[in-house]
């Protein structure tokens, strides 16, 4: 399979003091549903943002389907952060024209259809709806496009577990087998069923990049388990 | 029938055994179409990759077969359709077994345990 994201060489940190990678090499494949799991502070969101063009790296290289990260590749790149950056004031109608002036492979009936279902009308304000029902629509309008690769940063945390399963659903029905999703969290048991590959971070470090099924063979654990033994304090 | 799975062992695999099941209680039968890897993943809450996988090591196995245009199917096993269940009854005894010995009971204490138990 083809690499859609190289990094090579990467170092990114905050200030002197604060180096989070000094070397990092990581290739991701196309087609794959990929958990970068690691505890807090571990470098998660800064990789995602890197990858999503909001952070430039210190020193080193990161290509996306060919292209050095810039506007070619924000096209291709559907990003969900970790906090919501929508104008709360907006209706939902509001959300889906910004979006479909944004980006060119928005499918707005798409995401009207999937709002339908979960009976979110166009004319509703976004600040007022809850707190799963705002990470809903912010996942639904991110899996409305039609992009390569899409990072979901902690699309789970703190919803409850209905939302989780809605919100899992939305990610495999949506999926298509061309595009790669990389997904970060630390409720590994929740997600592990739908995890093509894990990799864990640590400290700024790759300390492992397997498939989930290949690794739950070779140890006789659930990631889950992996995962807390690895990062045993 | 809804999927459990434990994350200890591989999913695939997991998935594989369930519809070797289904296939030995008669709940899918030869012959009738397997539905669609996206709607199956979707029941089963896995990943489409994941369940594709099952699926295809299932057709090298020879339980089912696929046809280009029409979908997969659950194969005719003919006279080796009995053996999907002698199989899976075999890995219950075999885990069973395992699980009893393991506890510290001889052979004939398992063996009357599972006597008793079927006559009660």
């Amino acid at each position: 399979m083809s690499n859609l994201v190289e990094i090579s060489q990467v170092k990114k940190g905050y200030g002197i003091r604060k180096q989070v990678f000094t070397d990092l090499n990581l290739n991701l494949e196309s087609g794959k549903i990929i958990g970068l799991l690691g505890p807090n502070g571990s470098g998660k969101t800064t990789l995602i943002k890197m990858l999503a063009g909001l952070l430039k790296p210190d020193a080193g290289n990161i290509m996306i389907a060919g292209n050095k990260v810039g506007p070619e590749t924000k096209a291709v790149v559907s990003y969900l952060p970790e906090r919501t950056y929508f104008n709360e004031s907006l209706k939902i109608k509001n959300l889906v024209n910004m979006f479909k002036d944004f980006y060119a492979d928005f499918d707005e009936a798409r995401a009207y259809h999937m709002m339908e279902l979960l009976k979110l009308e166009p004319d509703m304000v976004f600040k007022k709806l809850s707190k799963g029902n705002k990470e809903k629509i912010q996942l639904i309008m991110v899996m409305s496009r039609k992009a390569k690769l899409y990072l979901l940063d902690e699309p789970i945390a703190g919803v409850d577990p209905a939302a989780r399963d809605y919100i899992l659903q939305t990610i495999i029905t949506n999926y298509d087998s061309e595009a790669t999703i990389l997904l970060s969290t630390h409720l590994i048991s929740d997600i592990e069923n739908i995890l093509d590959d894990v990799i864990f971070v640590k400290e700024g470090q790759i300390v492992c990049h397997q498939d989930a099924d290949a690794l739950r063979s070779q140890r006789g654990q659930s990631v889950d388990e992996i995962f807390r033994e690895v990062f045993k304090c | 029938m809804s999927w459990k799975f434990d994350n200890s062992s591989p999913i695939y695999m997991q998935i594989m055994e369930q519809i070797k099941k289904m296939i030995a209680r008669g709940e899918l039968k030869p012959g009738e179409r397997v539905p669609a890897v996206r709607d199956m993943a979707l029941t089963a809450g896995v990943n489409p990759n994941t369940m594709q996988k099952a699926l295809s090591e299932l057709e090298r196995a020879g339980i089912l077969v696929s046809n280009r245009t029409a979908g997969r199917f659950v194969a005719d096993l003919g006279e080796n359709s009995g053996n999907l269940k002698s199989d899976a009854g075999y890995k219950l005894t075999v885990n069973y077994v395992n699980g009893m010995r393991e506890l510290g009971f001889d052979d004939k204490e398992l063996v009357d345990s599972v006597r008793n138990y079927v006559s009660k």
